[in-house]
């Protein structure tokens, strides 16, 4: 049976880019720019964001949810400036993250948690058993769903982070260290939900492994000490590389020559 | 939504699957029966009376389905109680409104033993911290593990701040209208100054953050007004009937910082 389709799913996006920012600069403490001058438009598909640890991805992921107000510079999300003093409800209800540190209530049962959180992000009551049911499926913990949270292993609480995270099935969906926790089979089914995601949505996945980029994601930005490094797909990343560089793969060795080649001396590590 | 239904014609045509229906007439109604009931009954009629082959197939599937069906277990629709009321406050904040209503019984229970501490009455001498203490688990980086995520929800912010202190106060001022009438202080008395210490916590919160606004409220009183009032073994001037004016000026003064601050509760606060 063909879909009825509504008005909202055939009129065209007012926007060019899901997320567009320009001479984005994000504070952290007092004078510390997390992220300093981040010029980055990405669209629908599976965005890697890859760096070394404390390059400020966390920082930067923090921003495009808007828990985090831009310093300086312009961000646009979905069309709509994410500066300013507003509380972005609309906005909110159309992005989906999960935090690197992943914090819940041990005593709530996986659905109740995804219920309290659809309800946090205004799905319509109507909608929510459904949403969460589905949400709950497609991370693969529907035998579990009615289990209490504290019960679960590391692996399994993650991927309830997830299902939080997609519950009001979001147009812009930041992911900050989704795979931390996940043990190898976990990981090949989560790069499959996460390809399936890509294809209409904008996702953000903040990583420092660099395995998870070549498998699942269209597109690479590598992030450095606030700055864009490098943005295009894994193939480009592993052509930048040359034989003498570090690592165990081309994408790896390509990682080594864009952070520490020319003009990048320092080293970021 | 249109009252316009199919009609009956397209709806018999399509249940026996005839080919002289048009391309976008069967687009139509297909996303009509999504919306609408009443033609998807009559569709459902309609197959049993005009396709009985179709309704003898789903006949069979469904008794195929059934064994199966019944094993399932069912979506369980009894939500627990703390679940729901998790829309009211976090779990977190359960055992501090628990430590709340403890600090009231003990006070009247020292009020009513009269031990030492004089004409003051000790839950009128509480009752402006009191609530200070549920709203420092509400809103709180440190104590919350779920504050990020709840932060980041388009629900966040004033909205979600002032359920969660409704919840609190819905908590703490029946207690205290027990104590107070047991011990026979008047509700004039501690109403105001209690609700002015809960919105200056919010007001310096959006600044410092509320747990350690709570903190030093909490510390100030304590130093400046009940170590004193209790080593002079006489009512404040602080909690006087004359002093009234002074709390309803701060409780709207605090009002007011909050609403002018209202986007400080749906961002990362700065401070843990
Ligand atoms: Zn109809």
């Amino acid at each position: 049976m063909m879909p009825a389709v509504s008005a909202a799913d055939i009129a065209p996006t007012p926007y060019a880019w899901e997320i567009r920012a320009t001479g984005l600069k994000v504070r952290v403490g007092r004078n510390h720019m997390a992220v300093d001058g981040l010029d980055l438009s990405l669209g629908t598909g599976v965005h890697g964001l890859l760096g070394p640890n404390g390059a400020g991805k966390s920082t930067l992921i923090r921003a495009l949810a808007t828990v985090l107000r831009p310093a300086e510079g312009n961000l646009e999300l979905l069309g709509e400036s994410a500066g300013g003093r507003g509380e972005h409800r609309a906005l909110r209800r159309r992005i989906g993250y999960l935090p690197q540190e992943f914090g819940y209530y041990k005593r709530f049962t996986v659905r109740e948690f995804v219920e309290y959180m659809a309800w946090l992000k205004e799905v319509p009551k109507a909608d929510i058993p459904a949403a969460v049911q589905h949400a709950v499926e497609r991370v693969g913990l529907a035998d579990r769903a009615d289990k209490r949270m504290k019960t679960l292993s590391g692996g399994m609480v993650r991927r309830v982070g997830i299902a939080q995270a997609i519950v009001n099935d979001p147009s812009i969906l930041l992911l900050d260290e989704p795979t931390a926790g996940l043990d190898p089979a976990q990981r090949l089914r989560f790069r499959e939900l996460l390809q399936e995601l890509g294809k209409d949505t904008c996702v953000v996945v903040s990583t420092h492994l660099v395995e998870d980029v070549a498998a699942a994601c269209t597109d690479v930005v590598l992030f450095a000490e606030g700055r864009l490094v490098f943005q295009g797909t894994p193939e480009d990343l592993a052509g930048a590389g040359d034989p003498e560089h570090v690592g165990d793969s081309p994408l790896e060795r390509g990682y080594a020559a864009l952070l520490l080649g020319p003009g990048r001396g320092r080293g970021a590590w | 939504m249109s009252v316009e239904h199919a009609s009956i014609r397209i709806i018999d045509g399509y249940a026996r699957g005839d080919t002289d229906l048009a391309a976008d007439e069967v687009w139509a109604l297909e996303a009509h029966l999504e919306m609408c009931r009443v033609c998807r009954d009559r569709l459902s009629a309609s197959v049993a009376a005009q396709a009985p082959a179709v309704a003898a197939l789903v006949g069979t599937v469904w008794s195929d389905l059934e064994p199966q069906l019944v094993g399932t277990a069912p979506v369980p629709r009894r939500r627990r109680w703390s679940a729901r009321l998790s829309k009211w406050m976090t779990p977190v904040m359960v055992p501090w409104l628990a430590m709340v209503v403890g600090v009231t019984l003990l006070a009247l229970l020292l009020d009513l033993a009269d031990t030492g501490s004089g004409e003051v009455s000790l839950v009128l001498l509480f009752s402006p911290v009191l609530p200070v203490l549920g709203v420092a688990a509400s809103w709180s980086r440190g104590l919350d593990p779920a504050y990020e995520l709840t932060a980041s929800a388009p629900r966040a912010g004033l909205y979600l701040v002032l359920r969660r202190t409704a919840s609190v106060l819905a908590v703490v001022v029946p207690a205290l209208l027990l104590g107070g009438w047991v011990t026979g202080v008047t509700a004039a008395q501690w109403l105001l100054p209690c609700l002015a210490f809960t919105s200056t916590t919010l007001a310096l919160g959006g600044v410092v953050g509320v747990t350690r606004a709570a903190a030093w409220l909490v510390a100030g009183w304590a130093v400046v007004i009940v170590a004193p009032t209790l080593a002079a073994g006489r009512t404040t001037f602080a909690l006087a009937t004359d002093g009234l004016p002074v709390w309803g000026l701060i409780l709207a003064l605090g009002i007011g910082v909050v609403i002018a601050r209202r986007g400080a509760y749906s961002v990362l606060g700065a401070h843990r």
